[in-house]
């Protein structure tokens, strides 16, 4: 295999590892409200994530970093490009990292409300413009023949892009809701639960909808596979909440994302961010690369520290991985 | 945009930003470089001598860390995202070379630094003793490994190795990787930039501790109070003396790849053989001539060189070479900006040094310090090596303007063309007002939790007791 494709897949696999970890917290972050419903509540919920929120993000960082490094271009178009969804996804970031952090650090009400709003508005915004950024990578922008953004934000914010934001905020929900049902004990338990299946119903539709018109748009025998793959994973991811069989709806919704993000991968392949206008201004796996030299490096790299990493971020989980409820949140 | 009544572009709004968002995630660099590694020796004293002392110092500057911490790693994502949003045609210059550090970092510091830290803050009643401690040098090795990787990458902007230029993309390509990690400019700025960590956050161990020490007498923790004291102050004066040592060579390296950057930050004009040191200088107002000048002979020439009658050059000879070797225009950076930086670095690290040695001093044989004054230098002295960290990244990267890539693209060239001042100023605008508020939560708690003191020790929870499924947890947001 080409080590260009060998880099499209790592950091496709970068940013599904990003958007199922931190899909979770993101659902926690939003269902803050609806299911906190006073602050022993809201505390059991943000202490779900609060052992890992921190090492989930670092996924982004790194999927960030291996695009920089293995394709610059990509990274250099895409970043300047989405220029205004990329900068509010970064306050939005800043303002749910901090909250995580501090909202516990004073006992005022009013104090905690503003960090809950910080955490509710840090995970919802996020998880809407992951979905119309990795739509309109998919959909492709229109592009000058140097590989110069040459749109402007409305043509970010077409029907297809939005669509795709229904969706991941719709599969974040889910995938939160489960995860809540899978970590606490008691009644936020139940309750959890009991939403995951009617979000999950509603995000099953939107999300069929919007792999269909993926592959309306670009397609491949893989990524007919892969969206058909999806959303089976979905459906049984909810049939698994329906009964309360919580491993297996969290392992359901968590495949469902991975073929999800896979699918529009596969899809794009062997470009990485198409044009709509000249078509030499179609970015490419392969001219919008580094060296071959630079490749090879960052591959042993990666060889070498990915199952170090997965090794222990994994460890982290098990270590964590008691339920917790409103009696395990102590007084301060 | 005549409005200002000068033009403003893109381009100024994105240095400008990229000064105060890197300046601003600076001020949280040193305290987390420096108190993981000084939290988790305080935690091993604690877990060799059993002394409760060492483990309530650790606890309260733990908290102290992670207040800290927290603002260091969200800040630290708009880094990396910057350089693609506002410097993309840098990105394309040096992506085959700069983007590897970067990925380098995340893939092996930053996962080593956060999944540790989320294991040490959450793990104190999961975690065997032993485990833990290992946790929070995880942390602390991965944040300090995270620093060599970015000076690596800073350090390639600074005196570019191991790179051709592909004459068909005019692109820099990584010919020699090694050579890039090992970058004597990287060499030398990783322990200067370290040793200037360690002289931040000794300087807040000792200004908590000096406050309690002298304002809260006779309490029961005095004596972790004095101990805190001390301990802080021999970290400033040893990570003083390296900033020194290392800073020295670091200036003898300069003045051999980056003449110009030493040259400015001397205000020295003309090119001596030797050269005095400039203790102060002032210029004429458009900085090409010097006016009035208080000087030290020899000393420059000791400096750069190593030898007292060594010839250092000057600026304005430098910048003619420039202009014959690169074409015309200017290759002088500003020279108030790189002079007096240089300065503030220097005196305001020194100053800190000073005030440990006194702190020491008052506290020598058993002496209980009760000085006013000490108490007002101590409360300060955090703010001078914080404030020197950022006089010397100001110095060092607007010494090296016009370049963006030392001698081979100038930073004019590598910001994003399809960005407009609009979108810029946004971002500018949206990140100096997120920026100011949390500077002002921040800092706020950090005084509420400093003020607090050392926490009481609950009794000793039981590790892992797995049967006791409704037990508070030890640590909870």
């Amino acid at each position: 295999m080409e080590l260009t494709t060998v880099w499209f897949l790592l950091v496709a696999v970068l940013f599904t590892g990003y958007f199922i970890l931190e899909g979770f917290d993101f659902g926690v972050g939003m269902l803050l409200p609806v299911l906190g419903r006073d602050d022993r509540e809201r505390r059991v919920l943000i202490n779900t994530i609060g052992p890992v929120w921190d090492g989930n993000e670092v996924w982004l960082i790194t999927a960030g970093g291996a695009m920089f490094a293995a394709f610059p271009e990509w990274y250099a178009t895409l970043f300047s490009g989405f220029y205004l969804p990329l900068l509010l996804i970064l306050l939005a970031l800043i303002a749910r990292g901090v909250a995580f952090e501090y909202r516990h650090k004073r006992p005022e009400a009013t104090w905690k409300r503003r960090w809950d709003q910080a955490i509710f508005w840090g995970s919802a915004v996020p998880a809407v413009l992951w979905g119309v950024a990795f739509a309109n990578i998919l959909r492709g922008v229109p592009l000058s023949a140097d590989h110069e953004y040459a749109g402007g934000l409305l043509d970010l914010l077409n029907p297809y892009a939005l669509l795709g934001g229904v969706t991941t905020l719709g599969l974040f929900l889910t995938h939160g809701a489960v995860f809540i049902a899978l970590k606490t004990s008691g009644d936020i338990r139940q309750r959890a639960g009991a939403l995951a299946v009617k979000l999950g119903v509603a995000t099953a539709v939107v999300a069929v909808a919007f792999l269909a018109w993926t592959l309306t748009i670009r397609s491949s025998a893989a990524a007919v596979v892969l969206a058909v793959g999806a959303a089976l994973a979905l459906l049984g991811g909810l049939a698994a909440a329906r009964v309360r069989r919580e491993g297996w709806a969290f392992a359901g919704t968590a495949v469902a994302i991975a073929l999800a993000v896979a699918t529009l991968f596969a899809a794009l392949f062997p470009n990485v961010l198409p044009s709509t206008l000249d078509a030499a201004g179609t970015l490419t796996a392969s001219n919008a690369a580094s060296t071959p030299y630079t490749l090879k490096i960052m591959t042993w790299v990666a060889v070498v520290f990915t199952p170090i990493v997965l090794a222990y971020q994994g460890w982290t989980y098990w270590v964590f991985r008691k339920r917790i409820g409103v009696q395990n949140i102590p007084q301060h | 945009m005549h409005s200002w009544g000068f033009q403003v572009d893109a381009l100024d709004v994105a240095r400008w930003q990229f000064g105060v968002t890197t300046v601003y995630h600076f001020l949280f660099v040193p305290l987390t470089i420096g108190l993981s590694v000084l939290v988790a020796i305080l935690q091993t004293m604690w877990h060799r001598t059993g002394n409760e002392r060492y483990l309530k110092l650790t606890k309260f500057y733990g908290k102290l860390f992670l207040i800290n911490f927290a603002m260091g790693v969200v800040t630290g994502i708009v880094q990396e995202f910057q350089f693609g949003m506002n410097w993309s045609d840098y990105s394309r210059f040096v992506g085959d070379i700069f983007g590897a550090p970067l990925a380098i970092e995340a893939l092996v510091a930053f996962f080593l630094e956060s999944t540790f830290i989320g294991l040490w803050i959450f793990g104190w009643d999961r975690l065997p003793k032993r485990l833990h401690l290992a946790a929070i040098w995880a942390a602390a090795i991965g944040t300090n490994l995270s620093a060599y990787f970015i000076l690596a990458a800073n350090s390639f902007m600074q005196n570019p190795v191991g790179y051709r230029i592909n004459p068909d993309t005019g692109r820099a390509e990584l010919t020699d990787f090694v050579a890039v990690l090992t970058n004597k400019v990287a060499l030398i700025t990783f322990p200067h930039t370290l040793s200037g960590a360690f002289l931040v956050a000794g300087s807040l161990i000792v200004a908590v501790g000096l406050w309690h020490v002298i304002r809260n007498r006779g309490s029961a923790d005095t004596d972790a109070y004095r101990f805190a004291t001390k301990f802080g102050s021999w970290v400033v004066l040893v990570s003083s003396a390296l900033v020194l040592f290392t800073g020295d060579i670091q200036g003898k390296i300069m003045t051999e790849v980056q003449p110009m950057k030493m040259a400015a930050a001397e205000g020295l004009y003309t090119t001596e053989s030797p050269a005095s040191f400039s203790v102060l200088t002032v210029g004429s107002l458009d900085g090409s001539r010097e006016v009035f000048a208080l000087k030290i002979p020899y000393l420059l020439s000791f400096l750069g060189t190593g030898d007292p009658n060594g010839t250092v050059q000057g600026i304005n000879d430098l910048q003619a070479q420039y202009a014959t070797q690169y074409g015309a225009g200017s290759y002088t950076p500003i020279i108030p900006v790189t002079y007096w930086s240089f300065r503030f670095m220097i005196g305001l690290g020194l100053a800190a040094a000073a005030i440990a040695l006194i702190v020491l001093w008052t506290q020598r044989k058993g002496r209980t310090p009760s000085s006013r004054w000490l108490l007002r230098a101590g409360l300060v002295m955090p703010a001078l090596p914080l404030l020197a960290n950022s006089f010397g990244w100001i110095f060092t990267e607007m010494g090296r303007q016009p370049w963006i890539v030392f001698g081979e693209m100038l930073t004019r060239n590598g910001v994003s063309r399809s960005v407009s001042l609009t979108e810029v100023l946004t971002s500018f605008t949206a990140f100096t007002l997120i920026y100011a508020t949390l500077a002002v939560i921040e800092f706020k708690l950090l005084v509420r939790y400093a003020k607090a003191g050392v926490p009481d020790l609950a009794p000793a929870p039981e590790p892992a007791d797995t049967d006791d499924a409704d037990r508070p947890l030890a640590f909870a947001y």
